[in-house]
């Protein structure tokens, strides 16, 4: 099993999914609370009730203004986590307190700090397009079935896309073109840069584009473990001039990928996908088929993530793997992981 | 937003895909590159840095 990265940011859910009900999420294995306060204000709390354990994210467990009330005896909480009110008593016990984590909402993102400590000035890494005008999104989420290790090798390695997502987004070039990976071990990312100068068109990109015949596509990868993953897809047509010295880029199409990758126990991984992209913006029609198509590529990903974790689970310990070139950004990963986890 | 954009002033490993080839080139921080048909040998020279970090690149000129 990949070794859990504790004292760090992690996407729990989109802002989106947190509101007025109650919502049930397990990170690292700790079960935890997600809710919205009257005010709008996230609030992450152990979803574990202090007294016999009931789950304040299930119903009957409601909340009380801005207060949880646990839906088997009523023991109540504040956002802070300390209890307020127990039953049939007026003494309220000292340790009754749920653990209260912290919180940030950024770039559509909840995120909850898992670890021993506080954060102090750390703040999440950024997903600006998420949250940008400038930008039109499709997104969703996923659970799977697997150990988050092997979804980190999944993303790292874009060579998958020409055998296991063809005729969506992979196309013969992706395979077959050489990677440069690069590694800060300070800062915690992984590049790893693929650029196709002449490369045939997948239908993701030609029905999103209008681009008929063959392109250029960049494929830039940063992993900032251990949760966020982003893709910086450019495609344009063979011939266009590249990106200007100020980073302008306006002949290319630019589509940002996100992922965040969350642990919730050793088996069992929330894949929060999204892409955004820089053209079509009020495109209905484009923000339709990119999010069925996005959606049918991951459930690819899904689908063979559930049936390798399965095949792995059979084997004996100590079995055998083989890597090769292309495993290069995913074998970086999987180092910087196990140190940061130490 | 730019795409893929590296700080050059912080320590960073990289490992180049050599065109053409089936070979891998790490080069280290410290200026010290080898090369590599396998990655996981690659990584941990690479990654073991500064230890043996001093000799000449195989097979350079
Ligand atoms: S389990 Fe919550 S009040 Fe009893
Ligand atoms: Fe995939
Ligand atoms: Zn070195």
């Amino acid at each position: 099993m990949t070794a859990f990265v504790r004292n760090q940011w992690y996407v729990a859910a989109y802002a989106r999914e947190v509101g007025r009900e109650p919502l049930g999420r397990t990170l690292l294995d700790e079960p935890i609370l997600l809710y919205r306060t009257e005010d709008g204000r996230p609030v992450a709390l152990s979803d574990r009730c202090v007294h016999r354990r009931y789950p304040l994210s299930q119903a009957p467990s409601r909340l009380v203004g801005d207060r949880i009330q646990c839906g088997y005896h009523g023991f109540t909480y504040g956002t802070d986590g300390a209890c307020t009110y127990v039953p049939g008593q007026q003494r309220i016990p000292r340790t009754a307190r749920l653990t209260a984590y912290p919180v940030v909402e950024q770039d559509s993102f909840v995120w909850v700090w898992i670890g021993d400590g506080e954060p102090g000035d750390l703040l999440p890494p950024r997903a600006p397009w998420l949250d940008s005008p400038e930008y039109t999104v499709v997104s969703g989420m996923e659970p799977i079935d697997c150990d988050y290790g092997l979804l980190v090798d999944n993303l790292l390695d874009l060579s998958h896309e020409t055998y296991l997502h063809g005729g969506y987004i992979g196309t013969p070039e992706v395979a077959e073109t050489p990677i440069t990976t690069t590694v800060d071990e300070e800062a915690g990312v992984v590049y790893v840069s693929r650029h196709m100068d002449d490369a045939e068109c997948p239908p993701f990109y030609a029905n999103s584009t209008g681009i008929q015949g063959r392109i250029t596509r960049w494929q830039d990868i940063e992993y900032h473990a251990p949760c966020l993953y982003l893709l910086h897809s450019r495609v344009a047509p063979v011939g266009s001039p590249p990106p200007n010295a100020d980073g302008t880029d306006p002949q290319a199409f630019h589509v940002e990928v996100v992922y965040a990758i969350t642990p919730s126990t050793g088996k069992h991984t929330y894949d929060f996908w999204a892409v955004a992209r820089d053209f079509a913006l009020d495109d209905q029609e484009v923000t339709e088929f990119l999010h069925k198509n996005n959606h049918t590529v991951v459930m690819q990903d899904v689908d063979a993530l559930n049936v390798l974790q399965k095949a792995l689970d059979t084997e004996k310990p100590g079995y055998q793997e083989l890597s090769i070139n292309i495993d290069t950004g995913g074998l970086a990963a999987r180092r910087l992981l196990a140190r940061m986890a130490q | 937003m730019k795409a893929g954009t590296v700080d050059p002033d912080t320590a960073l490993h990289r490992v180049h895909w050599m065109p053409g080839t089936d070979r891998l080139l790490a080069v280290c921080h410290c200026g010290a590159e080898r090369a590599f048909e396998d990655p996981v040998p690659l990584w941990d020279w690479l990654l073991g840095h500064p230890e043996d970090h001093d000799r000449p690149a195989e097979g350079a000129p």
